[in-house]
């Protein structure tokens, strides 16, 4: 019997093995949604008061916690005082009456202004805008920049984790799947990891939710979100600064192909069961009245079910590293004998916290992606439900 | 201002309910811990990502 079990799923490798398609497919979307992606940080006139230590440290603190958040142009690993940066650029790759792509060191840290053309780029914030030869930005009243921006497909410090993350997973189940096939269904080495964590997402996600009837189409996407965003959220944490799933337009991506593929494989039923919740229960006139309030409402669901993934990932991610680099720069504001180690105190039972919920959110977006494949695939019987009621 | 405090109280109030009624569960039925334990936390984290929603849009 145990032998059987670990026959019964080790050799089928259409399910087993993580879609290289899938990720081929969310790779596209998440390059193509970065021309949306935004930094959240409200724009403040550095202006040179008479700051104090404090202040200066504040200012420091909070423009680290924004390198933390915000994508940038250029992979730097560190930066000490001096502003030299350890690190490499990444190319900008831009599409504004032609294909331009250079080195984004030509832009030195958001200092110069780059001319391709017979246009003028530079940096603002993190974005790249047309400008003048001075580099002039214009604000509206709001405090809001004015300034056109260029169709921006390059490479950023997010997409280069992704890639990477994608190449990992790769890598990683497919030489799982051949261990599997070179030891006859018994796991060895790292599978013994993985293979409780498959199991699991099959027996405890895949079925309740989906049914046993259809299970196997979904399995491959569920898996791979399931490892990529855990493995994303985890490089979030490290000081590395590449903040991949506090980015909205990744989890964007993420939740598009969520709807997409709900509704796209959904049954009839689905479809059914959208305009015309009551069925046959009550008779054709009485349920117009209803439909008027009622169809609007399922139709809004149908969009705010993938947005409520999208924020969910988004906002915990983001959030979560906002108060853990914060708790961090508080050792710094404190520099005592007393608040330093308490904090450090604070901070490290922060992080282990953290740890726990970045593999709870891969958890809770996965579950929550079987659920709506599973409500949209479901087959009712109604027939044979009002004889049973009765 | 305001509304984010009264939003933390919703979702501090919210979490503590189910993990209220987690705990008597558990209580009840030690053997169940393990389904009680999970379902806790996919509530847990519903009611965090509505939080999370409007903190944010605020």
């Amino acid at each position: 019997m145990y032998l059987k079990t670990y026959a019964n799923f080790a050799p089928q490798k259409n399910w087993l093995i993580i879609n290289p398609m899938r990720q081929l497919i969310t790779l596209c979307f998440i390059l193509i949604f970065q021309v949306f992606s935004f930094a959240s940080k409200p724009t403040e006139d550095v202006s040179t008061e008479n700051l104090d230590r404090k202040e200066l440290m504040k200012r420091e603190i909070k423009e680290v916690i924004s390198h933390h958040l915000v994508d940038s142009y250029d992979f730097t690993i560190l930066s000490d005082k001096e502003g030299h940066h350890y690190g490499f650029p990444l190319p900008v790759i831009l599409f504004d009456n032609g294909l331009k792509i250079f080195s984004s060191s030509e832009f030195h840290h958001g200092e110069k202004v780059v001319e391709k053309g017979g246009q003028y780029y530079a940096i603002y914030h993190g974005k790249i805008y047309k400008t003048d030869a001075q580099g002039t930005i214009h604000h509206n009243e709001k405090h809001i920049v004015t300034n056109e921006r260029p169709l921006d497909l390059s490479i950023t410090k997010n997409v280069v984790m992704i890639i990477i993350t994608g190449l990992l997973m790769l890598w990683l189940f497919a030489s799982l799947a051949k261990s599997y096939a070179k030891n006859n269904g018994v796991p060895k080495g790292f599978g013994r990891f993985f293979e409780p964590l498959v199991m699991y997402i099959k027996d405890e996600i895949a079925i309740p939710n989906i049914g046993e009837k259809r299970y196997k189409l979904y399995m491959p996407y569920l898996l791979t979100v399931f490892f990529f965003i855990w493995i994303l959220n985890m490089f979030g944490l490290t000081p590395l600064g590449v903040n991949v799933t506090g980015n909205i337009a990744v989890t964007f991506g993420l939740a598009i192909l969520t709807f997409l593929i709900t509704n796209f494989t959904g049954k009839k039923d689905y479809w059914k069961h959208l305009f015309d919740p009551l069925g046959d229960s009550m008779p054709w006139i009485a349920k117009i009245p209803l439909y008027i309030i009622l169809i609007p409402i399922e139709i809004l669901g149908v969009f705010i079910k993938p947005f409520s993934l999208l924020i969910r990932l988004y906002a915990n991610m983001s959030a979560g590293h906002v108060v853990l680099m914060s708790l961090i720069g508080l050792i710094f504001i404190f520099q005592s004998w007393v608040g330093g180690p308490m904090s450090f105190a604070l901070t490290f039972v922060i992080v282990l916290i953290k740890v726990m919920v970045c593999l709870l959110q891969a958890y809770i977006f996965t579950m929550l992606s079987a659920l709506y494949f599973g409500m949209a695939s479901e087959e009712h019987d109604h027939g044979h439900e009002h004889e049973t009621a009765h | 201002m305001v509304g984010a405090g009264l939003v933390v109280i919703g979702v501090g109030l919210g979490i503590g309910m189910i993990g209220k009624g987690a705990m008597e569960g558990i209580a009840r039925q030690p053997e169940a811990a393990g389904k009680i334990q999970t379902a806790m936390l996919i509530a847990a984290a519903l009611i965090e990502g509505i939080g999370f929603a409007a903190l944010f849009a605020v």
